[in-house]
């Protein structure tokens, strides 16, 4: 159901949103947890909207949020937990999507 | 005039071949002037799949194979450096029914030789390996074989030789060999004049041009697989993997990245040494990947080379004393599969130059094979290589390939 | 009829498609977003209500005109939107949209792939918080967010100024600017400033509203590092008289200019040649940009020349390919865009010393701090890499060892500093270093994608 002009939520991630949205709002997850997000975000606002960071390096072990913002630096992959890779900065989020900030496939066995 | 070095041995190709060779013969006391025309590993022997593979190898190899992988698995003890050698075994998959049957006999022939292979069924294999496809009808495990980093290996065995007292002429060109009967002078264009009583011919691709000034031309051809690298992820695969219709070969390294190969093969420009690889041939390889394991059907592409080896049509390599020539030593042309078999080739070329026999028999890759005028072709010519490359290799003998 | 290709829809691969449209031709344009703009003329997402009048100030007729014009434009041409070209090969552009590839044949090629940004490895660098200045500005323009509530910006770049404009416009904090240029500097570089009078005066009066607005700026530092644990909250530098100051902050903005992304112009076969002003290897071309073998490079992509410089750029690209291919040419002056390219051209060597890279710094950097922040190659082990060479060391030799460059972005943002990094540990000039050789695909493809033959 779309919605008229909606005022900003106040979130508590890193990302700071300035301008209305005129879209609808939509719910994904972030680690399991439902996150709301708008059409039109891209997958990088709505995360960063309500956390500090995207994943962790898998060389270094520090969080990771992002460094050009524009498809070049590829830093902001993020994995959705049926083990899809996206680019968080250049994806557009849809409803239902599941980002987790760690492998999905942490789990599985080295076989 | 430069007064001319003067070595035991000299080695022309600072390629794989030629520092195991320097090493061992520097362990023996012998003198060795290691001659490379650009850096050390740079060619073949660098840019190569890295498996250490026993399985899979024609069976006159298995000797020779066997006695190389005994060094592998000393090789930090060797040469101070481990170079990521990591016994991962390797895993040969058929992903349709009747290939199931080249994998058993596989099995047995290698067997025969002393190396243990386990075969298993497609719901077997799943079990074990749980992030293999449906697509597996039946796989074959030979668990001694293993994997390391060729970037890495090449430098680092030239490091132990010149620590050794291995002279080493880096960017150095072979510009001119003369007989003195007996021995030789290599005359280099950067100067550097090397006299030694013993040649070996180390080049590479390059290997018959040296091979064809002592009148005993073969007919090798560069060509290279496609190659890929994909982003890393956590790890998951643990052997390498090889599919019997050659349709995908892929391992994934210890940093997660998983580097992939496909087929078909195709030229490549050795002078150069940069292959564009058709973009097609990439796609193919990838979608068979996604299909084998499913899960790396995320795992995204972010680089492509072309591997750059010399093939011979009956993909064996020349290995061994010349036919034409006393003090003179050939070992190149290792058709994609040399990498294993680097250090038994250095220790076998040591035997020979100093012993004058090497302790395992090389005749079945004695470059007198092609001074009739058949040539075996293999069926693999035709399979996993270009058409364009097939055409021309078919049966009759053939200049030096150079595009 | 004559097949051409565009990649980019930014400022200058739209003037190329302008000019062959005009001419009589359907190009094929093919861009990675889903609109036109590229980075200068970037719109929000749709249904985002962004006041771009408030944020770009002056500059907000020029991107009203510019999308006027590329509306109109694009829906006569075959215009391929969020479609990234990954490889040239054959004479043919591969793309990827969605999982699905596509070969695109051409007779010819334009590259207007504009350009991201330089920046230089500083302590810190990998923090959540720190980004690139480009990125706090594509952030803004494209979803009306800010990177943070207190940022500072610093590097050295006139974008320092105009982007702290813009955040300010937006309501952020701007904690400080830092400068690592000295003012002298500037001052110097005036004459050759005064080349491009107008974009001179905006930049002017982008530092007066800063100033004004009472964000202090420091010029002449020297930037030590990015603090914080976990996420950006400060950063250390040394004042222009050597002090040792520190400006708190949850998110940093900082470059060093721009350098192209010339990936697909190396796929193109398109030589590149060292230049000394920008310590970087470009493409080359001819003044026109013609470059090799059916190729034309437009706009940032080859040559850093800021917006109407790329339009500029691209009419001439254009314009050369339609001589080449024998048509006639219409609407255009060359002779006077000539002109005007190399006024902007000499403007741009008057930035460059206004705004200076700070090649010599990476010498001195402690050998923990990671050049390759996607392989997380650290100086130390560059330094090792290139003490361990038997023989003359290059970039690529060094990438061998190191896997510095091999990471996800392929040396974007490594191989500059790296290049520097190496040339000072091994005392080669850096021109002597080389540089690190591209390799399909320009950008991660996924393995799943599957190829659709349009025909």
């Amino acid at each position: 159901m779309s919605e008229a002009k909606t005022s900003l939520p106040v979130a508590n991630g890193r990302v700071v949103r300035t301008a209305a949205r005129r879209s609808r709002v939509i719910e994904f997850k972030v680690d399991g947890e439902i996150v709301p997000a708008w059409i039109g975000d891209t997958l990088l606002v709505a995360v960063l909207s309500h956390r500090g960071a995207l994943s962790i390096h898998e060389f270094d072990g520090e969080p990771r949020a992002g460094f050009c913002l524009m498809g070049a630096c590829q830093d902001c992959w993020v994995w959705l937990e049926d083990g899809t890779r996206l680019r968080a900065c250049t994806t557009p989020v849809e409803p239902g999507l599941a980002v987790c900030t760690r492998p999905p496939t942490d789990g599985l066995r080295h076989a | 005039m430069t007064k001319p070095n003067r070595s035991d041995v000299a080695i022309i190709g600072g390629g794989l071949m030629g520092a195991w060779t320097a090493f061992f013969l520097r362990r023996k006391d012998r003198s060795v002037a290691l001659i490379e025309k650009g850096s050390v590993g740079e060619q073949s022997s660098g840019v190569n799949f890295g498996n250490i593979r026993l399985q899979g190898r024609h069976p006159s190899q298995f000797p020779l194979s066997l006695r190389s992988q005994a060094l592998w698995e000393d090789i930090e003890a060797l040469i101070g450096e481990r170079c990521e050698f990591a016994p991962t075994g390797h895993l040969y998959l058929a992903l349709a029914s009747e290939q199931v049957d080249k994998l058993v006999q596989g099995a047995h022939q290698a067997a025969v030789h002393g190396v243990e292979i386990e075969v298993l069924d497609g719901q077997a294999a799943r079990a074990r390996w749980p992030w293999l496809g449906s697509l597996v009808h039946g796989a074959s495990f030979s668990a001694r074989d293993a994997t390391a980093n060729p970037r890495l290996v090449t430098p680092a065995v030239v490091r132990a030789a010149k620590l050794l007292g291995a002279h080493v002429l880096e960017h150095a060109r072979a510009t001119k060999i003369e007989q003195l009967a007996p021995g030789f002078r290599i005359s280099t264009d950067r100067g550097p004049i090397i006299e030694c009583d013993t040649l070996v011919n180390c080049a590479g691709a390059w290997g018959a041009e040296v091979a064809a000034q002592f009148g005993e031309p073969v007919p090798l051809f560069a060509a290279g697989p496609p190659q890929f690298v994909t982003e890393p992820i956590p790890c998951i695969i643990s052997p390498s993997v090889q599919s019997v219709d050659g349709t995908v070969i892929f391992r994934q390294v210890a940093r997660g990245n998983v580097i992939v190969a496909g087929f078909p093969r195709g030229p490549t420009d050795p002078i150069a040494n940069r292959a564009p690889v058709p973009p097609a041939k990439i796609i193919a390889t990838m979608n068979r990947l996604a299909e084998v394991a499913p899960v790396l059907a995320s795992a995204h592409v972010i680089r492509v080379w072309s591997g750059i080896e010399g093939y011979l049509p009956d993909m064996l390599p020349v290995i061994g004393r010349s036919g034409t020539t006393p003090g003179l030593l050939h070992a190149f042309g290792f058709c994609g599969h040399g990498f294993q078999l680097g250090p038994g080739v250095g220790l076998c070329l040591t035997e020979l130059a100093i012993e004058g026999a090497s302790r395992i028999s090389l005749d079945a890759f004695s470059i007198t094979r092609f001074s009739g005028s058949a040539t075996t072709v293999d069926e693999k010519i035709s399979k996993e290589f270009d058409a364009a490359i097939a055409a021309r290799t078919g049966g009759s003998r053939i200049a030096v390939d150079r595009e | 009829m004559h097949k051409v290709v565009i990649v980019g829809a930014g400022p200058a691969g739209i003037a190329a498609a302008e000019l062959l449209h005009v001419n009589g031709l359907i190009p094929t344009l093919v861009d990675e977003a889903a609109t036109a703009g590229g980075q200068i003329y970037r719109r929000p997402a749709p249904d985002i209500e962004l006041d771009m009048r408030r944020l770009l100030g002056r500059g907000h007729r020029r991107y009203q005109r510019f999308h006027a014009r590329a509306g109109h434009l694009l829906a006569q041409i075959d215009y391929r939107p969020q479609t990234t070209a990954w490889a040239i090969f054959a004479d043919r552009v591969w793309t990827l949209r969605d999982q699905i590839i596509e070969q695109v044949p051409f007779d010819a090629l334009v590259l207007a792939t504009g350009a991201t940004d330089r920046t230089v490895p500083i302590p810190g660098w990998t923090l959540p918080g720190v980004v690139t200045l480009g990125g706090a500005q594509a952030l803004l323009k494209g979803q009306g967010a800010l990177i943070g509530r207190r940022v500072v910006f610093c590097g050295s770049s006139p974008l320092l100024y105009l982007a702290a404009k813009q955040f300010l416009a937006a309501g952020a904090t701007v904690g400080a600017i830092l400068d690592t240029t000295p003012f002298a500097a500037k001052v110097a570089a005036a004459p050759d400033l005064l080349r491009a009078p107008e974009v001179f005066a905006d930049g002017l009066k982008s530092m007066a509203r800063v100033r004004g607005a009472g964000v202090p700026i420091h010029h002449g530092v020297r930037l030590e590092s990015f603090e914080g644990d976990g996420e950006v909250s400060a950063v250390r530098y040394l004042d222009r008289k050597g002090r040792a100051k520190s400006v708190h902050c949850d998110a940093v903005a900082f470059g060093f200019g721009l350098k192209p992304e010339a990936q697909l112009a190396d796929l193109a076969g398109v030589p590149f040649r060292y230049d000394p002003t920008f310590r970087q290897w470009l493409p080359a071309t001819d003044g026109d940009g013609r470059a090799g073998r059916r190729t034309y490079l437009a706009g940032d992509g080859f040559m850093i020349g800021g917006a109407q410089a790329a339009e500029i750029s691209g009419s001439l690209a254009a314009a050369a390919l339609l001589q080449d291919a024998g048509t006639p040419t219409h609407g255009i002056d060359r002779s006077a865009l000539r002109r005007r390219l190399a006024r902007l051209h000499r403007f741009q060597h008057g930035l460059s010393r206004a705004f200076t890279w700070p090649a010599g710094t990476l010498a001195g950097a402690s050998d923990s701090l990671p050049i390759c922040r996607c392989e997380s190659v650290t100086a130390g082990e560059i330094r090792r890499a290139v003490g361990s060479v038997l023989g003359p060391i290059d970039i690529n030799r060094v990438k061998a060892l190191t896997r510095v460059g091999m990471g996800r972005c392929q040396g974007r943002f490594c191989a500059l500093p790296a290049a520097e990094l190496v040339a000072a540990a091994a005392a080669r000039p850096l021109e002597a270093v080389g540089r690190l050789r591209g390799q399909a695909p320009v950008k991660p493809l996924p393995p799943t994608a599957r190829v659709r033959d349009r025909s």
